[in-house]
């Protein structure tokens, strides 16, 4: 599942990766760890996470168009991504990074 | 023309605060305008102008009561916005500069979004509390929220959080509008999101029926408020919202001032003029002079000083000055002096709706205290009389709600047949009939009046003559056979005149022989009065002589008694 082709151009490519969260909630922590492990497993070397707490720079949802949170918003590569949710499902995060297929379940099979 | 806030201590329903919209009609038909610190929402498909509905509640807001707005938008740029609102005269980017508006677009924020977990809009609520507190906002209009249910993945999160920034918006006091587009099979909204704001249901329409777009607003529902249940016209013009209550009565002021129609025998036999503010219908068959009447009116009002409007559907404006100058009303002076404005449309061309935002701006420009439909049948040409009669109705209330008396005319089928195209009969206050008869080869019109509102009217059928001082009204004669007009009754008049002269020299005759014999009565009476008098005074004569006499006999009968008593005593 996880041995899916990715992008030639992805393959090599430094994410740089932007998780906003508001305030220190629960759910807010387990974007943060959910983020973590999946760089370090599948972009070792090759990302930068920056958070950003709404809480502290409010201003930032209007500029960053943010909406619901936790958002990851993949800077780079261009083009953007988004992801919204606590990145609890991996394979739809993966997606959603263009690290691996959208569909995981029944279309592969 | 603003319509400014319903006095809630007069309507008795303060209970319930409102904030006043601004919209012209809507703060009529709701009482006071939307409920303050709750959320309303304005539904309707797209194109049916709820996002123009939210936009002039926060320009209204920010302009005339001091309540400064947040505008977010999760479908459109913030450059279509500020376009959008051009379009209506709300101009976004100065209220902006100003500091009484932010305007925020989401749209895009929300493409192409993947779900990974759990997530609440918590990003919204910071998003928009930034926005508030940056101008102090009291409303906000969230344009349109559907998006956030047909674009976020989780349906049942983002009706929780929906749920949850409803209720945040209402304890921060802000007044909020929530566009919603309409759902199937008569649902309200798409995503049933009546089923969270439940205070105030607005439901916009732009229905296009035989190939003429109409506008039309109801209130389907407002909790703790009476409102008008009704569909009620409305029109979206370069100057805002306008909507227009079908039934003012209770709305508007009532005139007690009549003013002239211009024809004097007219006023006399309306009761000495109409009602100021009020509505005439002329109607009649082609040719009775229905115009010419109604040209009367208009220039009665510029002869008090008054502006006037006359809205030709049918002729030029240059063939109505023309035409009205071959009977004496010289317009064009008028004109000149700025008190009259002929303005020549063509509503099948432009469409209802165009037609009455543009005479909604001529109304702006040149506020006239006397308009002149003529004729209001050709509002119908071309399109359904149910259309026509709706355009109708809107014009004659956005005219009531001016004040402005109204003057129409209408073409009647046939001259026997007084109903017109226009089924208008019921919101005009009096209504006048012009009539051709035909007898001994010549056309003569006849007018009357068919009803008079609140007051008297003559039900005497008068002949309409066009003369070359203007239209008069003269007294018909009823003979044994019917009306006369025309050559008949100048005949009759001659004939009667004739008849009168020689009665009037019988008269003359008989009154001087009359007089003949008077004065030999009082010749005779003179002469007798002198032979009175004369005998009078010879009986003075022996009336004095006899009475000496008498003085006489009684002394000597006097002495004669004593004599008996001194001789015959014993």
């Amino acid at each position: 599942m996880t041995t899916s082709p990715v992008a030639a151009d992805l393959a090599d490519a430094s994410f740089h990766l932007r998780l906003y969260v508001a305030g220190q909630t629960p759910r807010s922590a387990l974007a943060q760890a959910n983020l973590y492990a999946l760089c370090e497993a599948r972009l070792p070397g090759r990302h930068h996470i920056e958070i950003v707490d709404l809480m502290d720079e409010p201003a930032r949802a209007r500029t960053d168009g943010v909406i619901a949170v936790p958002t990851l918003i993949r800077v780079s590569p261009t083009p953007v991504r988004r992801v919204v949710g606590d990145l609890s499902d991996t394979a739809r995060l993966l997606a959603g990074l263009e690290l691996g297929p959208l569909a995981t379940e029944g279309a592969a099979s | 023309m603003t319509v400014g806030p319903w006095p809630l201590s007069e309507s008795g329903t303060g209970v319930l605060e409102k904030a006043a919209t601004g919209i012209e009609g809507f703060d009529d038909i709701t009482f006071g305008g939307l409920p303050r610190a709750r959320a309303t929402i304005v539904t309707g498909a797209a194109g049916s102008g709820k996002s123009m509905f939210g936009v002039e509640f926060l320009a209204q807001g920010a302009r005339a009561y001091g309540e400064p707005g947040v505008l977010l938008s999760f479908e459109e740029t913030a450059d279509e916005l500020v376009a959008n609102a051009a379009s209506i005269g709300v101009d976004l980017r100065a209220m902006a500069d100003e500091g009484t508006l932010v305007v925020d677009s989401a749209a895009g924020d929300l493409d192409d979004l993947v779900q990974s977990g759990a997530f609440d809009l918590e990003g919204l609520l910071l998003r928009l509390a930034a926005a508030i507190d940056a101008v102090g906002a009291r409303r906000v209009v969230l344009d349109t929220v559907e998006t956030l249910f047909s674009t976020l993945p989780d349906e049942t999160t983002v009706r929780r959080e929906f749920a949850r920034l409803l209720r945040w918006l209402k304890e921060r006091d802000l007044t909020v509008v929530v566009t919603a587009e309409r759902g199937q099979q008569g649902r309200l909204t798409r995503h049933g999101i009546e089923e969270y704001v439940s205070d105030c249901v607005v439901v916009l329409d732009h229905r296009v029926e035989d190939e003429v777009a109409t506008r039309r607003m109801r209130v389907a529902k407002y909790r703790g408020s009476p409102h008008g249940t009704n569909e009620f016209p409305f029109l979206i013009s370069g100057r805002g919202l306008v909507v227009m209550p079908l039934h003012h009565d209770e709305l508007t002021e009532v005139s007690e001032e009549r003013v002239s129609l211009g024809i004097p025998e007219l006023d006399t036999m309306v009761g000495g003029g109409v009602f100021r503010g009020s509505t005439i219908m002329i109607s009649g068959s082609a040719g009775t002079g229905k115009t010419s009447i109604a040209a009367c009116a208009a220039d009665a009002a510029c002869r008090r000083g008054e502006k006037a409007l006359f809205l030709s559907f049918e002729e030029p404006s240059g063939q109505v000055v023309r035409n009205m100058r071959s009977i004496g009303l010289d317009l064009q002076h008028w004109i000149d002096k700025g008190l009259l404005v002929v303005q020549h449309m063509r509503p099948a061309i432009t469409g209802l709706e165009a037609h009455l935002a543009s005479l909604h701006m001529i109304l702006d420009e040149h506020p006239a205290e006397v308009v002149v439909l003529d004729a209001v049948a050709s509002l119908s040409r071309g399109v359904a009389s149910y259309a026509s009669a709706s355009a109708v109705a809107r014009d004659i209330a956005m005219l009531r709600l001016r004040g402005a008396t109204t003057v129409l005319t209408a073409l009647a089928g046939t001259h026997d047949d007084p109903h017109t195209d226009v089924s208008a009969s019921s919101l005009v206050d009096a209504w006048l009939l012009v009539r051709n008869v035909e007898n001994d080869g010549e056309r003569n019109r006849l007018l009357m009046t068919i009803k008079n509102r609140g007051s008297f009217h003559s039900n005497q059928v008068r002949e309409f003559l066009l003369t070359d001082d203007g239209p008069r009204l003269v007294d018909v004669f009823v003979g044994p056979d019917g009306v006369l007009t025309g050559s008949a009754r100048e005949q009759q008049e001659a004939r009667d005149a004739s008849t009168e002269d020689a009665r009037r020299r019988d008269q003359e005759r008989r009154r001087a022989s009359i007089e003949r014999r008077r004065e030999e009565v009082e010749a005779q009476i003179a002469t007798l009065r002198r032979q009175l008098e004369d005998e009078l005074a010879d009986f003075a004569d022996v009336d004095d002589s006899a009475a000496d006499e008498a003085a006489d006999r009684a002394a000597e009968r006097a002495d004669s008694a004593a004599r008996r008593v001194g001789g015959g005593g014993p």
